[in-house]
């Protein structure tokens, strides 16, 4: 692994193996002085050609917390705004020694060209590209439901994958690079997706994706979920007749507080409501659901430094060795065998 | 014509021994001052033959020379793109003897001035014929019908009018534009792309876009414009041409019109016979086309309809880019792809190795059809006595690989790069003259003393 694209492409070994390490950053997070000096001297350039504060600081904090260098070199007010090039732009990083980009972009494929040219020789991690991927939000909303799940079940989170799971995910997926990278990390590791979005924004071609498709919200929870994801809203789409009104499209795919009852009415106790925020309260998810004690939105907030700092570290740990393919048979064994990689790396610093 | 004949007078005299003419028998073929004057068997003994420069064609295909009816030469106004001069060399060496240069230059070739600047920069080069395409509206913005009129009795004789790049969206234009055609024997050539449905597309639309995350062009935009189109012609009687088509739901419509004896020709990319939106996971620009790459099931329907000639001919696209336009994130990149140097081989590759057609097909659709719908009196015509000397020599056992920074070319924006593909041009007569010798250009034919010709005639 030199790259974090994507996750169409991510084995399920390295997805296991980076929310194992995750688990093991998560546990620094909780430590008084939140420091590991894994990455120290590397420098991690945060490249942001796309306005995205907390995305940008979860990665800062993650890799500050792995003693790396951190620049943020945000595109807009910068020479890139004055028309210099990616390519130019990449090369300058190179120049200046960059061993990782972060990089987040309005153009799907951007990461993609920056890994697949010569512009520039580092790590690239994708940070959202257009409406293509988002790769460490997936991975850390596949952390947030596996430690629900295994919690459940009274099993660990190291090395479990989400076999059984039921996940909807609910509104704009064709826009949504959240989705997108959530309908393939889930599938590698086992979940059961269905998607559920008005017609309108729902991408041609979706049929061959591994998941259900539906156009009913209240159909959805009553077959039964253990976990709802509702995706934001753009301001852009709501007067291009993707939908009459904002109104209707809360009504009939909004989390509202009559969805929330519901699933107290379905017997469905443990199911969590998930927002890869910001939130439009009132639109997508109410108040109410927003706030329950169901909500996850806080936790995954805290989870993607953990998550973001597991992808440095594998990324710039110099390990970039592919896992044993045996991880889906086995995957306790060889998770057990990551995390103490993990940790007599960590120990040797 | 007469100074047609008066330019022929100097270009010597060629014989060329054994080429399977269009892939039949082999047979000499006799070239003198532009004009075929022998053919048969044995013709070194003769008189006529003498003094001629002998070329030995013994394992090549002679065919007419290729007219390319869709071309960018970017001049005026891009010369970082390409220019007359090496966008003519590209041609040459790919087997070219005439080439449409489409309209959507800086200024757009929408008045006589501007058609006649494309036409006498095509005759000081030399290398192919250069047929001016006028716009059909003014700087190609869809809104007033530009001097079509004035193009074509101009002295480029211009008959083929697009706005290429651009789609003639506006019913009642295209209508206008396909009944004042008639008045010259013109036609409209029609880029078919509903704007509205293609707003910011990036790709085809389809389970690809759907992954990628691309903005998608779906086929519907293309076919609604055609089926629109078709009916248009048919109620006005006209001409019209469609460009590029690349959906298999196209090709049904173009069909469906044909039986219904409406007046429709239709051309398909060399790219679109080969390549599918699979290339566009690399997010790699090179693949980035308008209209965009399709699916398999669409390359095979455009093979099939080509085949049958439903698509009558193959036109190249040809839109060199510079670097800087294709080195950067798939959004920001241009749209188009070289391919002049590479159409002969692709259509081998992907029409004649296949079983699909054979050379006299393949003559029909690089050559005979694309001059019968520029209205090129002297190209695409058979390879008979008396007939112009416009012949192309194809070697179609030899393999290359293509290497874009090898290219006559300057845009090295080659979807190719890479792929070894079979057939190569080792020779082009044009007007009787060799533009092209041994797989090299060789040097440009030399027109006339002509009003035209003065100013950088000769320079190269």
């Amino acid at each position: 692994m030199k790259h974090l694209l994507s996750t169409e492409d991510l084995s399920l070994a390295n997805a296991i193996r980076i929310l194992d390490t995750a688990e093991e950053m998560a546990a620094v997070g909780e430590r008084e002085v939140k420091k590991l000096p894994a990455l120290r001297g590397r420098t991690v350039v945060n490249l942001f050609f796309e306005d995205s504060t907390r995305t940008r600081i979860s990665f800062e904090a993650a890799a500050k917390r792995l003693s790396a260098d951190v620049i943020n070199f945000a595109a807009k007010g910068s020479s890139v705004s004055k028309g210099e090039s990616l390519k130019d732009t990449a090369q300058t990083l190179a120049a200046m020694g960059a061993d990782a980009v972060v990089i987040r972009h309005w153009a799907s494929g951007a990461p993609h060209r920056l890994a697949a040219t010569d512009w520039i020789d580092a790590a690239v991690i994708n940070a959202g590209d257009g409406t293509h991927e988002h790769p460490t939000q997936a991975l850390l909303d596949a952390f947030t439901m596996r430690r629900h799940w295994a919690q459940l079940h009274g099993t660990p989170s190291a090395g479990a994958d989400l076999k059984g799971m039921r996940v909807a995910i609910a509104g704009d997926v064709l826009h949504s690079r959240v989705a997108r990278s959530n309908v393939w990390l889930l599938r590698t590791l086992g979940a059961e997706v269905t998607l559920v979005a008005p017609p309108t924004l729902l991408p041609i071609g979706v049929g061959q994706w591994p998941c259900s498709v539906s156009y009913d919200m209240d159909e959805t929870l009553a077959k039964g979920v253990d976990a709802v994801m509702m995706l934001r809203v753009q301001g852009e789409r709501m007067n291009a007749s993707f939908f009459p009104t904002t109104r209707e499209y809360s009504r009939r795919w909004g989390f509202d507080d009559n969805r929330l009852r519901a699933l107290d009415t379905l017997g469905l106790k443990d199911t969590i409501i998930m927002h890869p925020g910001p939130m439009n309260r009132g639109l997508e998810i109410s108040s109410a659901a927003a706030d329950s004690p169901r909500s996850t939105v806080l936790a995954q907030v805290r989870n993607g430094v953990s998550v973001r700092m597991a992808a440095l570290y594998l990324l710039l740990s110099g390990d970039t060795r592919e896992p044993a393919a045996t991880a889906s048979s086995g995957t306790a064994s060889s998770s057990t065998a990551y995390s103490n990689a993990a940790h007599s790396t960590k120990e040797s610093h | 014509m007469a100074h047609e004949q008066q330019d022929a007078a100097r270009t010597g005299s060629y014989l060329i021994r054994g080429a399977a003419i269009l892939g039949g028998a082999a047979q000499d073929l006799l070239i003198r001052d532009g004009i075929i004057t022998g053919r048969g068997t044995d013709l070194a003994g003769s008189d006529a033959a003498d003094g001629a420069t002998v070329i030995e064609a013994a394992g090549l295909v002679a065919l007419p020379g290729m007219v390319d009816i869709h071309t960018h030469l970017r001049e005026p106004g891009r010369e970082d793109a390409e220019t007359v001069e090496t966008g003519t060399r590209a041609a040459a060496l790919g087997g070219y003897t005439a080439v449409h240069a489409m309209a959507n230059s800086n200024p757009v070739a929408d008045t006589a001035g501007v058609v006649e600047q494309v036409h006498t920069l095509g005759r000081a080069a030399g290398w192919v014929d250069v047929r001016p395409v006028g716009a059909v509206t003014v700087g190609l913005a869809g809104e007033q019908l530009a001097e079509l009129g004035a193009m074509a009795d101009s002295r480029a004789k211009v008959r083929v009018f697009s706005d290429d790049g651009i789609c003639v969206h506006d019913p009642v234009l295209m209508r206008r534009a396909l009944e004042y055609v008639k008045a010259f024997d013109g036609v409209v050539a029609q880029h078919a792309q509903e704007p509205r449905l293609t707003a910011g597309a990036q790709m085809n639309e389809g389970d690809v876009s759907a992954v990628l995350g691309l903005t998608g062009w779906p086929a519907v935009a293309e076919e609604s414009i055609i089926a629109r189109d078709v009916l248009l012609a048919q109620h006005v009687g006209s001409r019209l041409h469609v460009c590029h088509v690349s959906t298999a739901g196209s090709v049904e419509i173009i069909r469906w019109a044909k039986g219904r004896g409406i007046n429709v020709t239709a051309e398909v990319t060399p790219h679109h016979l080969l390549l599918t939106d699979e290339l566009v996971r690399s997010y790699d620009p090179v693949y980035k086309v308008n209209p965009p790459l399709r699916t398999d099931s669409d390359v095979q329907a455009l093979r099939a309809a080509l085949a049958d000639g439903t698509i009558d001919v193959v036109g190249t696209d040809h839109a060199p880019h510079p670097s800087e336009h294709k080195e950067c994130e798939w959004a920001q990149a241009a749209m188009g792809m070289t391919g002049l140097e590479t159409a002969l081989s692709v259509v081998q590759a992907t029409m004649i190795e296949t079983g699909l057609m054979g050379w006299e097909d393949f003559a029909r659709v690089t050559s005979t059809a694309p001059a019968v719908i520029g209205r090129v009196a002297d190209q695409g015509r058979p390879l008979e006595v008396g007939e112009p000397a416009n012949v192309t020599l194809v070697d179609p056992a030899a393999r290359w690989t293509v290497d874009p920074s090898k290219m006559a070319t300057m845009g090295r924006n080659s979807p190719f790069a890479g792929r070894e593909l079979p057939g190569k041009v080792v020779a082009t007569f044009f007007k009787g003259h060799p533009t092209v010798l041994n797989g090299e250009l060789n040097t440009p034919y030399r027109h006339g003393s002509h009003p035209e010709t003065t100013g950088p005639a000769g320079a190269n």
